[in-house]
């Protein structure tokens, strides 16, 4: 299937947008980078799903819903999380496993929320949550209110069934739900054409006589373009779509992973960040001139600062009490 | 007061509490036009509409799932599951969603919802369709579990249940949809995670739940003709939490005990309930506690076998004729 084609002339009128977009990629990128440092360092522990190539996505995606519409994704979340909005400062702080984290310390890297966000979790069984989007789906749909869902995952979650189950009952029940399965080639460390037997993941949509679209998730116009027509007809018309964004993990499945391993090669890799997209579209902004060569160092000696202090804060931060063992484990 | 059916008074505790709530509804397979696999929300669909009646694909996972997230976002569901048995195909959602959202979150997201339907042996319906999964619910922190065994409680516990903010396994049976018993009109709930003392007795203490406790009464019957002996049956209601105090109180006035469940006998409640008894009330036994389960098989079709392998009153009788040395 076709990708759909980015947006070839961008509007001078979005500029600040189209920067803003920039921003939020960059911070993720360099965001992801000091969370591989404090993973070295032994400050970040257990599992670490660095996002790292995949930033547009979640920008792009998210940049497309309203504050008050529900987002929900994977175990590699850390992004997603801060293109919601959240806070360097909580979301490092939660990796540190520290109580100011977004989950007070007791998630950890899979498991960022904030309410406040509207970010309804990363979850950590593939395709567990696809389910879950679906029901706040149907909450909104129950309520009459105009809220979209929205939950990411990766290709491989396509495979499972709960991703068929919920999308079954999304399209049968007409749930305003935006399915982005986040393709970047490699369940871990399965090749997608070794574990699906139909490599275009957007066409599983048609099972369900549901919408779908596939965008390079590389362009992150592209990517926002996309999710924003999946917006409307959520939005207007209660009707799902299954977007599949061809993206691609410049590092390893996590931090115990290498990069390249016995999988792909390193040309592969080196390919494919030829289409970095953070790089890309800092490109594209400086030649129309939405963007100076000043204005992107400034803008990295920003993120750079913001990430000083969303460190020092995790590391500065105290660790729960030993009572919060115990809290949470039910409503009293 | 009136008399009526199990099935009548869950269908009572759900017609009341979607009253109530706007936002409880009720979601599964059959519920709606076809009045539900067992009756229990008969009437529901034409009371409610179609909005808060909802039948769903056969997707145990997927609708347990959407369950879930409708809960994440403030709705109340109760989810019922045609049976326990196809509610396997949901566990990952129940246990890795429902049960770890509020800690996962740090306290910000909790799960009310209801998970309810029968589970168990009925009659001859063999291994895939006769299984009593109340231990691996109550394995798991995060989830409560409970399982009236008379009318009055189905409708009481069901009540707090729906009432309740966290995930709630609320376990009925096929057997019991037919038993009858007083339920009076008008409001009222019973607090999960209390015992009920359904017999008082000086001799021996019975702990049940759910079905076993019909099969404690009939025990407790007999003993007391043929024997002379006086049992106290201790209905758990709810599993988890379960009301240790009551289990324990009533063994320090008895000083003997047997555990009735419907379960397999390996890491079953009655284990848990052993492990309290031993480890609160060691110097008031007079007697081992001895614990009566199904046999540690899958459920077989014949007859003969199927009831060989459930627990009776006449295994109950001999587990207590053993422990008061009477054999």
């Amino acid at each position: 299937m076709a990708q759909t084609a980015t947006a070839s002339v961008l509007d001078t009128g979005q500029a600040d947008f189209y920067r803003s977009l920039l921003r939020q990629m960059c911070l993720i990128r360099r965001f992801e980078e000091r969370a591989g440092e404090a993973y070295a360092l032994g400050k970040i522990g257990g599992f670490c799903h660095l996002y790292i190539g995949q930033e547009a996505v979640a920008v792009g995606a998210l940049a497309a819903l309203r504050d008050d519409d529900y987002v929900m994704g994977s175990y590699r979340d850390h992004g997603h999380a801060l293109a919601r909005g959240m806070s360097a400062r909580e979301v490092m702080a939660e990796l540190y496993g520290k109580v100011t984290g977004c989950s007070r310390g007791k998630g950890g890297s899979m498991h960022l929320f904030s309410v406040e966000r509207q970010y309804l979790g990363g979850h950590a069984i593939v395709a567990g949550h696809i389910p879950l989007v679906a029901g706040a789906a149907f909450a909104i749909k129950y309520r009459g209110e105009d809220r979209v869902a929205l939950g990411f995952f990766g290709e491989a979650a396509v495979n499972n069934g709960a991703f068929h189950e919920a999308l079954n009952m999304a399209a049968v029940w007409k749930l305003p739900a935006i399915f982005v399965a986040e393709n970047n080639r490699y369940g871990m460390g399965t090749a997608t054409e070794r574990a699906s037997a139909v490599y275009d993941v957007a066409t599983r949509a048609c099972s369900y006589d549901m919408d779908r679209d596939t965008v390079d998730g590389m362009d992150v116009i592209a990517t926002y373009e996309a999710t924003a027509r999946a917006v409307t007809r959520a939005r207007e018309h209660r009707l799902p779509t299954l977007l599949e964004a061809r993206t691609y993990r410049f590092m390893g499945h996590s931090m115990s992973d290498p990069i390249h391993g016995h999988y792909r090669t390193r040309e592969e890799i080196d390919e494919q960040k030829t289409r970095d997209p953070l790089h890309t579209f800092s490109d594209r902004l400086t030649a129309v001139g939405m963007m100076s060569s000043e204005d992107y160092q400034e803008m990295e000696r920003q993120i750079a600062a913001e990430l000083d202090d969303a460190v020092a804060f995790a590391d500065g931060s105290a660790e729960p009490d030993p009572y919060e063992l115990y809290t949470d484990v039910y409503v009293d | 007061m009136p008399t009526i059916t199990y099935r009548d008074a869950l269908n009572q505790a759900l017609k009341e509490e979607m009253e109530r709530d706007p936002n409880v509804f009720l979601m599964g397979e059959e519920v709606g036009v076809y009045q539900g696999a067992y009756k229990v929300s008969r009437g529901l669909l034409d009371a409610f509409g179609d909005q808060r009646v909802i039948d769903t694909p056969i997707t145990e996972l997927g609708f347990a799932g959407v369950g879930i997230g409708a809960a994440m976002v403030g709705l109340r569901p109760v989810i019922e599951f045609m049976t326990w048995n196809f509610a396997l195909l949901a566990i990952d959602q129940i246990v890795n969603s429902a049960a770890k959202m509020l800690y996962m979150s740090g306290g910000q997201i909790p799960i009310p919802i209801v998970f309810r339907g029968p589970g168990g042996a009925a009659l001859q319906l063999a291994a895939q369709h006769s299984q009593a999964f109340d231990s691996w619910y109550a394995h798991i922190p995060g989830l409560k579990v409970v399982a009236p065994a008379t009318p009055y409680d189905a409708k009481g516990l069901l009540k707090s249940a729906i009432r309740d903010d966290n995930p709630v396994v609320f376990l009925e049976g096929e057997m019991m949809y037919n038993a009858k018993g007083d339920v009076p009109e008008g409001e009222y709930t019973i607090p999960l995670g209390k015992a009920d003392i359904k017999l008082e007795g000086s001799d021996v203490t019975i702990v049940c739940h759910a079905k076993t406790v019909a099969v404690a009464q009939q025990a407790a019957r007999r003993l007391a003709e043929e024997c002379g002996i006086s049992a106290e049956i201790v209905d758990l209601r709810s599993i988890r939490p379960l009301d240790t105090e009551a289990i324990i109180r009533s063994v320090v006035k008895t000083n003997r005990c047997v555990v009735v469940e419907e379960g397999w006998p390996f890491c079953g409640i009655g284990a848990q309930v052993v492990d309290y008894i031993q480890l609160h009330a060691f110097d008031h036994l007079d007697a081992p506690v001895l614990r009566v389960t199904q046999e540690d098989v899958p459920l077989p079709y014949n007859k003969r076998l199927e009831k060989a392998a459930k627990p009776n009153s006449d295994k109950v009788i001999d587990a207590i004729k053993q422990i008061t040395y009477l054999d």
